[in-house]
């Protein structure tokens, strides 16, 4: 085995100075495709190093081959300037490495601390030993500052708690790199500002945490360094406080590019086509709601995670029963009307989670696009569909968005995050809606697919089909809506017109009013 | 035979090509040839148009039953009852049919129609109470048609008493067991009429692309408009229909209805359907691939038979094959994953 390593590794001159982790020209190729290629990348302790690039630019690739989960076609990773070969994830635990990746791996069944353990439970004489488990795990959190309850079933946690056992899991074994890919991408305001005061933590204590994350503002927040990926390739390593926006956007993306978010120069609103009068929903997760919406308004909807503002439209819709109020369409009663009446009457929801809820993944582009359409023309008279024309609208379609690869035969779990998302939003284009709802539009998107995502919800605004957008992503509520309603605990908190939307006023709202 | 003296690289590319062949195709084509050569290795009759076609009239039954099999794993789930509808058919059709020919002995055709239709509406009402139970009240397809494969079968042998009906008018057997046309048998255009029926049905009407749907994400359908409820009703019912014609087409072939036929069918339709890549996990499937599955399952019985191993020893065989077929399945993901970016 010795033989094959590289001649001349760098020698001890450089052991002093070697940073933390290190990866030399690491490439990976699938057949066919490159998805890395020859990546430097160097991590020094206590940093918090972020990796920034569009979906599918190899940030993913590079996380898996240093987690342990994927093998490099050539290269190698230096671990403080030593050739290191990762094999699997234990492995890379071994070396003091550890992921948290979207994807969490606990067992929603087992408890805390069964998780915190698994695989290298405590034994004595090959029994368990449950009171040092409990000891071991309890000293874990404890360190680590996080108030779990060890013998807590993890399916109870909300997602910040289950984040916090995945990181836990990681302090088993000692722990000098920690990967965190877009961890704040279902987490509350306060459960991000726990993260980000655990990383700072974490980084004070010497580990070099590894960031991926869309979100500008928290590069400006926690990072220290931006390693700019595309196509597979380095592009560039920047300081993350001298750091232009615009800079790192054309770094990312390749080419110059304005404001992410269009002009918003509607017309004046039209008629009003919902009307929602104290809606209260059967699971008390809204409570007496009423809200508006005109023809060519884009209506936000603000909110914490939880604060109703997902469930109140998703009641509207049917996907959610209803307990009490009334929900008007076009001033048709369609209170209690399951998804299909609603479809057939013009009002669409798009969920925000499309893996799971909104896209079959098996399935090719195309289906998936003509999903809610398939009983009226130009898919079908309704019995027989007319396979010709599917073909022929969905490629017209996947054109105008720019769907990449344009294939609409390929299953939709082989595209990026962004081209899933562009799927489900052609959905909105198969027929004549007058109201439609985008839950998140932009969850995990890069910047530049974003950026025409907006540009999408913008046109049809301007067609004059009533719009709403449901968002954690507080830019999206101030830049791409005309009004917004501010959700907390199931109530609407506030309404906002144009010149009412400012960060602060919407903040002010996503927490309870003070007693006047 | 020849890519044993070749070379290692030759070896190498060939390995590389056939990789590729089974990621687009899946395990069948590969089983298909290996079972062509192998049998026909071992015996003479076995490549013989005769027997060929001996093979596709035997495949007819499980061919219809897989059908149905197919809808159910479509959107998730599986139907085990299909041995049981097949057996309720068989008994309920054959009673109907000779009480009929015994009440009006110069009207056969009379007694065939309504004899098939009682068959075919038992068979069904086990697929409707599979489709309340899965539909309406969230029973795990597992217990649901498992639950109902027990009741189905003590059904039948409570109405027989465990003894073959008898009964039935000649021409029944004579025109849909044992009739050709054109030097074809009778039921291989049934189960043609009915494969193009299904293919029409799945590739070209809305309800057809629904069954994908609700197996390749429940909630994205009903999101999408689709009444999911419905569609996993109408799955089993419409499987359970399947599974009742193969019955009374099989009742025409043995002359008698029994309670006893049928209880290899949930194992070899499923079979038949995961060789043909119909996925375990729904939402992935082609009906001209199942009609393949189950052609690949006669044809290994056929060859087993004409080589004489013991019918206890094919049973293990199939076992065998339903495994591999799903390790395959599983490796052809893996090679998926690994190709994609």
């Amino acid at each position: 085995m010795t033989s094959q390593l590289p001649p001349h590794t760098n020698g001890s001159q450089q052991h002093t100075a070697a940073p933390l982790l290190q990866t030399k020209a690491l490439t990976k190729t699938y057949p066919g495709v490159v998805a890395l290629d020859h990546v430097d990348f160097n991590l020094h302790p206590g940093e918090v190093h972020v990796l920034f690039g569009e979906n599918g630019a190899g940030k993913s690739t590079l996380i898996s081959i240093l987690a342990g989960a994927n093998q490099p076609t050539s290269g190698s990773v230096l671990l403080e300037g030593k050739p290191v070969d990762i094999k699997s994830v234990h492995d890379a635990r071994a070396f003091g490495i550890s992921a948290v990746f979207q994807e969490f791996s606990l067992i929603a069944q087992m408890t805390v601390e069964e998780n915190l353990f698994l695989g290298a439970e405590p034994t004595r004489g090959g029994w368990l030993h449950r009171d040092r488990l409990r000891r071991e795990a309890r000293a874990i959190l404890d360190e680590l500052g996080f108030d779990l309850n060890p013998a807590a079933r993890v399916a109870r946690l909300t997602r910040a708690e289950q984040q916090m056992v995945e990181i836990a899991k990681a302090f088993r074994s000692d722990l000098s790199v920690l990967i965190l890919d877009e961890p704040t991408a279902s987490l509350t305001n306060q459960e991000t500002d726990q993260l980000f005061s655990l990383i700072k933590d974490l980084s004070q204590r010497g580990v070099g945490i590894i960031y991926i994350t869309h979100r500008m503002a928290e590069i400006r927040r926690i990072g220290d360094r931006i390693t700019v990926l595309r196509d597979g390739r380095y592009i560039d390593t920047l300081d993350a406080a001298t750091v232009r926006d615009d800079e790192l956007v054309s770094l990312m993306t390749g080419k110059v590019v304005g404001t992410i978010f269009p002009e918003l120069d509607l017309p004046a609103p039209g008629e009003t086509i919902l009307e929602v009068d104290e809606l209260t929903a059967t699971d008390g997760s809204v409570q007496s709601a009423s809200i508006s919406v005109r023809a060519g308004e884009i209506v936000g909807m603000a909110g914490l995670v939880g604060s109703g503002k997902s469930e109140l439209m998703q009641a509207c819709f049917g996907a959610i029963s209803i307990d009490s109020g009334s929900v008007r369409l076009k001033g048709t009663e369609i209170t209690h009307k399951p998804p299909r009446a609603n479809i057939d009457a013009g009002f669409l929801y798009l969920p925000a989670d499309r893996r799971n809820e909104g896209l079959m993944m098996m399935r090719p582009v195309r289906e998936n696009v003509t999903l809610a359409a398939l009983n009226v023309a130009p898919f079908s008279n309704g019995f027989v569909m007319d396979r010709s024309s599917e073909n022929r609208t969905v490629s017209d379609l996947a054109g105008q968005l720019n769907l990449s690869p344009l294939r609409i035969e390929r299953p939709v779990d082989h595209f990026s995050g962004g081209n899933q998302q562009k799927a489900m939003l052609a959905r909105s284009l198969t027929r004549d809606y007058q109201l439609i709802v985008f839950d998140e539009p932009t969850v995990g998107v890069d910047v530049g697919t974003r950026a025409s995502i907006y540009q999408f919800i913008v046109d049809l605004a301007k067609a004059g089909t009533a719009i709403i957008i449901i968002s954690s992503d507080l830019p999206e509520i101030l830049h791409l809506t005309t009004r917004s309603y501010v959700f907390y605990r199931g109530a609407v908190q506030a309404e906002l017109n144009a010149n009412q939307l400012s960060e602060e006023n919407v903040l002010a709202h996503f927490f309870e009013r003070e007693v006047a | 035979m020849n890519a044993r003296a070749a070379t290692g690289q030759e070896m190498g590319a060939r390995a590389g090509l056939l990789k590729r062949l089974f990621i687009r195709l899946g395990i069948l084509p590969f089983l298909l040839v290996i079972a062509l050569i192998v049998f026909t290795l071992m015996s003479d009759n076995f490549l013989t148009p005769r027997n060929l076609m001996n093979v596709l009239r035997q495949s007819v039954y499980l061919m219809i039953v897989s059908m149905g099999q197919m809808l159910a794993l479509l959107t998730g789930g599986f139907d085990l009852s299909v041995g049981t509808i097949l057996a309720l058919a068989s008994v309920v059709g054959a009673m109907a049919m000779a009480a009929f020919s015994a009440a009006f002995p110069d009207m056969p055709g009379l007694a065939i129609a309504l004899g098939c239709f009682a068959g075919v509406a038992a068979g069904v009402s086990i697929g409707v109470m599979n489709g309340i139970g899965v539909a309406f009240f969230k029973v795990s397809p597992f217990m649901m048609s498992l639950g109902m494969a027990s009741v189905g079968f003590g059904i039948a042998l409570y109405l027989t008493g465990g003894v073959p009906v008898y009964g039935m008018p000649i021409e029944f057997g004579d025109i849909f067991g044992f009739g050709m046309l054109l030097g074809i048998p009778a039921p291989v255009y049934a189960a043609a009429l009915l494969v193009v029926g299904l293919y029409a049905f799945l590739n070209w009407t809305p309800q057809g692309r629904y069954f994908y749907a609700v197996g390749g994400n429940l909630k994205a359908a009903s999101l999408s408009g689709i009444n999911t409820t419905a569609t996993l009703f109408f799955t089993y019912v419409l499987c359970a229909f399947f599974a009742a014609v193969a019955g009374m087409l099989l009742t025409a072939r043995l002359d008698t209805g029994e309670a006893n036929i049928g209880a290899s069918m949930p194992l070899e339709s499923i079979a038949a359907c995961v060789i043909a890549g119909v996925s375990l996990r729904g939402g992935v499937g082609r009906l001209e691939n199942v009609v393949l599955g189950a052609l690949f399952i006669g044809l290994v019985q056929n060859g087993m038979n004409l080589a004489r191993i013991e019918s206890y020893l094919q049973t293990v065989v199939l076992g065998a094959l339903l495994i591999l077929a799903v390790i395959a399945d599983q490796i052809r993901l893996r090679y998926v994953a690994s190709v994609r970016d």
